[in-house]
């Protein structure tokens, strides 16, 4: 995905005198031929994240269209009053682009990890958040956010779907395994293959989507019918980001819902992403698990 | 400037303010009146100059001048931080002709005047400058570092940088606020911040190929 972004943003510079790049460091030698051709809108400003924030800002109130690119834990986190303040209260956009999506880094430790990003995002109002589940959607995306003033998070990840199941842009649910009852479960970007896998004979319904923000509430109705609904959702940051938006979509109907994702909890560890997948239930194994207890199977 | 005195009696329900009462007060009208380029009719022309209120505390001045200059109405100085006002204790740039940016919290304006620079730079826009007004204590917010080290390396020289120096910042700054930015690469003038003549000629003393700072030294705020 990393790749597949920087090979869009780089077609995007070249297209589109308007869009500026603002880099604190991370992933700047995969970017150094477009900072020579374009010295003004690739803007590496050094180790400094507040910074790089704060200029995005800066470049936006001035008319341009900044992509901010760094990695999860500084951009949001560090930089966090910076995204809040100099992007959003000033009424300005910017395509925030992370990298090290929850614990893609999991061999660096804890203060590589982020698993709280969307949730701090979405404690902002009216952004979009898109999480390509696989490479080949992260172009698409990318362009579609470089066209507008808006704000948007895009959560770039090493995990990834075997295939791109939805490479276009309206963030709609797409129903990838149908069936004939109530019950749903929604995977958000990268998970998809795991709950493929772990929904295999469940007879439950399949449905995807790489834009968690807004949530596509009109097709989750159109799937949670009948007179008492199931909704699970699996996401691959902190589990419960989207409870409250499928909560709400459903309130006109008793409905159940599991909110599966990354633990709270400081784990300590390193090794693999798949050892991270697997302690917080979010491998095949654990959503079966959980999903069968959930289900009633 | 008599004026302006009674426009923040009106901001602040106060009469015994005076002019030196507010550190800023000098500072900002020098900026209006002598040096930014912009007025209420070009306040949105992308040629115009940028003034960044970054230390956003304490902006009753700076609706004085605003008002003086016409950007808003006088009548809007009365009811100040009330629900149906457009101005607050911190402007919100979505709420005042004439703000460039919404401030408050400390350490934001600097950074994202450099980031207003380098946008202007990447247009073309050669033309305008950009400046921000900072306090010395403001100056404790780290952000505001990242910028100064960033600005002086890259040679930001549209960006000018007000700091009034009313020597509240806690700890203070050893061997002066403006070595802070000429270590950096910054042209530097310190002067009384009370002496419109010098606060002019400090802010036009930018040089080709660095970024400038003017430090307008004033009353201190705990007293001498």
């Amino acid at each position: 995905m990393r790749e597949a972004f920087v090979n869009a943003t780089i077609n995007l510079l070249d297209e589109d005198p308007r869009v500026a790049l603002v880099l604190a460091d991370i992933s700047a030698d995969a970017f150094a031929e477009a900072a020579r051709t374009h010295r003004d809108r690739v803007l590496n400003v050094g180790i400094r994240e507040q910074l790089m924030v704060s200029v995005a800002g800066g470049l936006a109130l001035t008319g341009l269209r900044p992509i901010v690119h760094s990695y999860a834990p500084f951009v949001v986190e560090r930089a966090w009053e910076q995204v809040k303040l100099d992007v959003d209260h000033q009424g300005v956009g910017a395509v925030v682009a992370t990298i090290g999506a929850s614990y893609d880094a999991s061999a660096s430790g804890r203060t590589h990890l982020s698993p709280g990003d969307v949730a701090l995002i979405d404690t902002l109002d009216g952004w979009t958040v898109r999480v390509p589940g696989h490479a080949d959607e992260v172009g698409p995306l990318l362009r579609a956010a470089a066209g507008d003033d808006s704000r948007v998070y895009l959560r770039l990840s090493t995990q990834t779907n075997a295939r791109a199941v939805a490479t276009g842009t309206d963030g709609r649910l797409t129903v990838v395994r149908p069936a004939g009852g109530d019950e749903v479960v929604v995977a958000v970007g990268p998970t998809l293959d795991a709950v493929l896998a772990a929904t295999e004979g469940l007879d439950v319904t399949v449905a995807y989507t790489h834009t968690p923000r807004p949530f596509d509430v009109t097709g989750l109705r159109s799937l949670a019918t009948g007179p008492t609904p199931a909704v699970a959702i699996v996401e691959p940051y902190l589990a419960g980001t989207s409870a409250r938006i499928i909560a709400d979509a459903l309130r006109d109907r008793p409905h159940r819902l599991a909110a599966l994702g990354v633990g709270r909890a400081d784990l300590h560890r390193y090794g693999t992403p798949a050892e991270h997948a697997s302690a917080h239930g979010l491998d095949t194994a654990g959503l079966r698990r959980s999903l069968v207890e959930f289900l009633g199977r | 400037m008599t004026v302006l005195t009674a426009d923040l009696a009106r901001l602040t329900g106060d009469e015994k303010h005076s002019p030196s009462a507010y550190s800023t007060l000098d500072v900002l009208w020098v900026l209006y009146d002598r040096v930014l380029r912009i007025s209420p009719e070009t306040r949105d022309d992308p040629e115009r100059d940028y003034f960044l209120l970054s230390k956003g505390h304490g902006p009753a001045a700076f609706y004085a001048v605003l008002a003086e200059k016409g950007f808003v109405p006088a009548d809007w100085l009365d009811g100040m931080g009330r629900w149906d006002s457009p101005l607050g204790h911190h402007p919100d740039r979505l709420l005042v002709p004439g703000v460039e940016i919404s401030s408050g919290s400390l350490g934001h304006g600097l950074p994202l005047g450099a980031g207003v620079a380098l946008g202007l730079r990447a247009q073309g826009l050669l033309k305008p400058r950009v400046y921000v007004l900072v306090g010395d204590a403001e100056l404790d917010e780290g952000s505001n570092h990242e910028a100064i080290a960033y600005a002086g390396a890259v040679g930001l020289d549209s960006l000018t940088v007000i700091v009034v120096d009313n020597q509240s910042a806690t700890h203070g700054w050893s061997d002066g606020i403006a070595s802070r930015f000429t270590v950096n690469g910054w042209s530097a003038v310190t002067a009384w911040g009370r002496d419109h003549d010098q606060i002019e000629a400090g802010l036009r003393q930018h040089r080709p190929g660095r970024p400038h700072v003017f430090v307008a030294v004033t009353e201190p705020k705990w007293g001498a």
